[in-house]
């Protein structure tokens, strides 16, 4: 992810950091993914009896890719995390703008 | 023995590294790129104040969801059962509500950038450098507290010995508040915060559904060595270890609600430290409410696999129904004994991913704020003044990995007391009760003055500690909970008396000096803030958040009366 994060022309502020959102989005994602194929293809009766019979890793896995999928979501919507409040008017167009171009990442 | 020790041990399989990998590998990469956006020490250690207020808000929490309270509130319900939730709904929640709306306009409309500086802007410079000098012990003590608890569970879960753990999880913590500064320390709690619910829900589901549900769980713990006590919250005579229930409500409700949660919650800087960094003074004040919300829901995930383990393991079914027997098992392995118990290899490798993600959440939360108060208070305004902010940047880093190192030896020093949960309760009634003594005074009494302040912190302090000496040594005859509990509230008192007593004999500031810091020199114009942009909506509004998270808190006291 480190090469998800284009160097920005903004100012050194920490308003500029890489959006939280998409690397939420990111972890369960490929948690989701990885505990989905789990779920599906590894039914060891031992494993389905500790949880009394509910594939686990299954609809955790699922609910992980609802929630990367919700962040998934509110990024494309509210692209902007932040505006620094001092040069906000200018700020906000800005970093909307560059906010655009680095999602091919998430 | 040697068998007890075996059951500890969690069945992992390399899929559960795989995640544990993958988990550090984004933890180090945060640190990383939020190095790229630090470039002077206020974006190091306050985030630039740029954070949005979601962000700020599961910081908030999770900087309090660290292990010891996974740990020790599971061990509650599986000891205790539903009481256990008064710790979140009386024990938190109006606190943190009171903290935005109340407090909130004081901290951040002072500008202040501590806890330290703000009681400098208050009394005096004295009163901020003894505050900064007994947080910065504080930190470094409580570090190693978590520090010590994260060792315990590698070498229990993984076969890693102490001294291998606590260095290498003590690495993990520097390399990435080291680059990163409060931005990366506060964007992985948030990321904690999700890891950890994603070990809970799974762990509670599976729980549940192998003790035949909710009332499979009513039937197994009322038939259990509790009784049907354990259903129900009020009055927790066993929790207070008041036997007379009037007197255990007012315990709990005075005791717990009052002196212990509000001095913790809105003094305690490395909590206070995430609405800091929030963008705005609106967001500022949602942070701790906003934060509410997901502690009033908590227990639901933590009481409940707490019970569910108490009934559902044998090894810890044995203990609860005779807890005399020895052996190694007791109600703080409840959350590990179950994680092995009903969770597949899969989620159980999240689930280990989410408890060292707890363990590092308390650690980083201690670091970056002894790297904030030492940098600001201890160097900037006393020691070294005047230098420029480059040169203040790397003295913050050169906190945190002094800090780190010092925390290797103080978690060690933990390791010598046999209750965690004592010792960390005892060094809260020495440095936080006399700091709320303090703090509550000097904001609704403008007469109080300079020397008052650090006069009441030195006396309360001693007091607390006064009383811990008399406890340990049997001359008064408490339990060490029930010790540090007489401890604070000594704290309180002598802090406020002797503060007021000394405010008598000397001369108080002008009223000009004390404008936006004294409640009643406060317009109310001045402790409010915009509501336009991006802070419109009643939904944004701090009040109407407080108001809906308390009354949320009331609606799941009814379900468990």
């Amino acid at each position: 992810m480190a090469e998800a994060d284009p160097p920005t022309d903004a100012p050194s502020s920490a308003s500029a950091l890489f959006d939280l959102r998409t690397v939420i989005a990111l972890l369960f994602g490929v948690y989701g993914v990885v505990l989905t194929v789990l779920g599906v293809f590894d039914n060891d009766p031992a494993q389905l009896a500790k949880s009394a019979g509910i594939d686990l890793n299954l609809w955790t896995g699922l609910g992980m890719l609802v929630l990367a999928a919700v962040f998934v979501v509110w990024l494309r919507l509210r692209p902007a995390l932040t505006a620094t409040p001092d040069d906000g008017p200018e700020q906000g167009p800005a970093s909307t703008i560059s906010a655009d171009v680095p999602d091919g990442s998430g | 023995m040697l068998l007890a020790q075996t059951d500890l041990r969690l069945d992992t399989t390399a899929i559960d590294y795989v995640f544990v990998a993958i988990y550090f590998v984004l933890v180090l990469g945060i640190g990383l790129a939020a190095r790229r956006s630090i470039s002077s020490s206020l974006d190091f250690l306050l985030s630039g104040r740029s954070l949005p207020a979601w962000v700020t808000g599961l910081a908030f929490v999770s900087a309090n969801l660290g292990a010891i309270e996974l740990i020790g509130m599971t061990a509650n319900g599986a000891q205790y059962g539903i009481p256990t939730v008064h710790y979140y709904w009386i024990g938190a929640v109006p606190a943190m509500v009171f903290l935005g709306i109340v407090m909130m306009p004081f901290y951040y409309g002072s500008k202040a950038r501590s806890v330290p500086e703000f009681l400098r802007k208050r009394f005096d410079s004295t009163t901020q450098r003894v505050n900064a000098v007994t947080f910065a012990i504080a930190s470094v003590l409580i570090a190693g507290v978590n520090l010590f608890a994260l060792g315990l569970v590698l070498e229990a879960l993984l076969g890693w010995s102490l001294v291998l753990a606590i260095p290498v999880a003590a690495l993990v913590v520097l390399s990435y508040t080291f680059l990163g500064g409060l931005s990366a320390a506060i964007y992985n709690e948030v990321l904690q915060f999700f890891v950890i619910l994603a070990l809970l829900i799974p762990l509670t589901v599976a729980g549940l559904a192998r003790v035949g549900g909710w009332s499979g769980l009513m039937e197994q713990v009322s038939a259990g060595p509790g009784g049907p006590d354990q259903l129900s919250a009020w009055p927790g005579t066993t929790l207070t270890e008041i036997a007379n229930p009037f007197l255990s409500v007012l315990g709990i409700v005075f005791g717990l609600g009052f002196v212990l949660s509000f001095g913790y919650w809105t003094t305690n800087f490395s909590e206070v430290q995430r609405a800091l960094a929030a963008r705005n003074m609106s967001a500022a004040r949602r942070t701790p409410i906003i934060g509410a919300f997901p502690k009033a829901l908590i227990p639901i995930v933590i009481v409940i696999p707490g019970m569910v383990a108490a009934v559902l393991v044998p090894s810890l079914a044995e203990f609860k129904a005779n807890p005399d027997a020895g052996g190694d098992i007791d109600y703080n392995n409840a959350l590990s004994l179950l994680m092995g118990e009903v969770l597949p290899n899969g989620v159980l490798g999240v689930a280990i991913a989410g408890l060292l993600a707890a363990f590092m959440a308390g650690m980083a939360a201690n670091i970056s704020s002894l790297n904030t108060v030492f940098t600001y208070d201890i160097w900037q305004d006393w020691v070294r003044p005047g230098r420029e902010d480059r040169y203040y940047l790397q003295v913050g880093r050169a906190v945190t990995v002094i800090g780190c190192v010092l925390a290797i030896g103080t978690a060690f020093l933990a390791g010598s007391y046999e209750n965690l949960m004592d010792y960390i309760q005892a060094l809260f009634s020495f440095f936080n009760a006399p700091l709320f003594a303090v703090f509550i005074l000097g904001l609704f009494w403008k007469r109080m003055t300079g020397p008052a302040g650090w006069t009441g912190l030195v006396a309360g302090t001693v007091a607390a500690v006064t009383v811990d000496l008399l406890v340990r040594g049997g001359v008064i005859a408490l339990s060490s909970q029930a010790g540090s509990f007489v401890g604070a509230s000594a704290a309180f008192v002598v802090g406020i008396a002797v503060s007021v007593g000394v405010s008598l004999v000397t001369t108080p500031r002008p009223d000009a000096e004390l404008v936006g810091l004294v409640w009643s020199l406060t317009t109310k114009d001045e402790r409010s803030h915009s509501t336009t942009g991006s802070d419109s909506g009643w939904y944004r509004s701090p009040t109407v958040l407080g108001v809906l998270v308390v009354v949320l808190t009331a609606a799941l006291y009814l379900t468990v009366p």
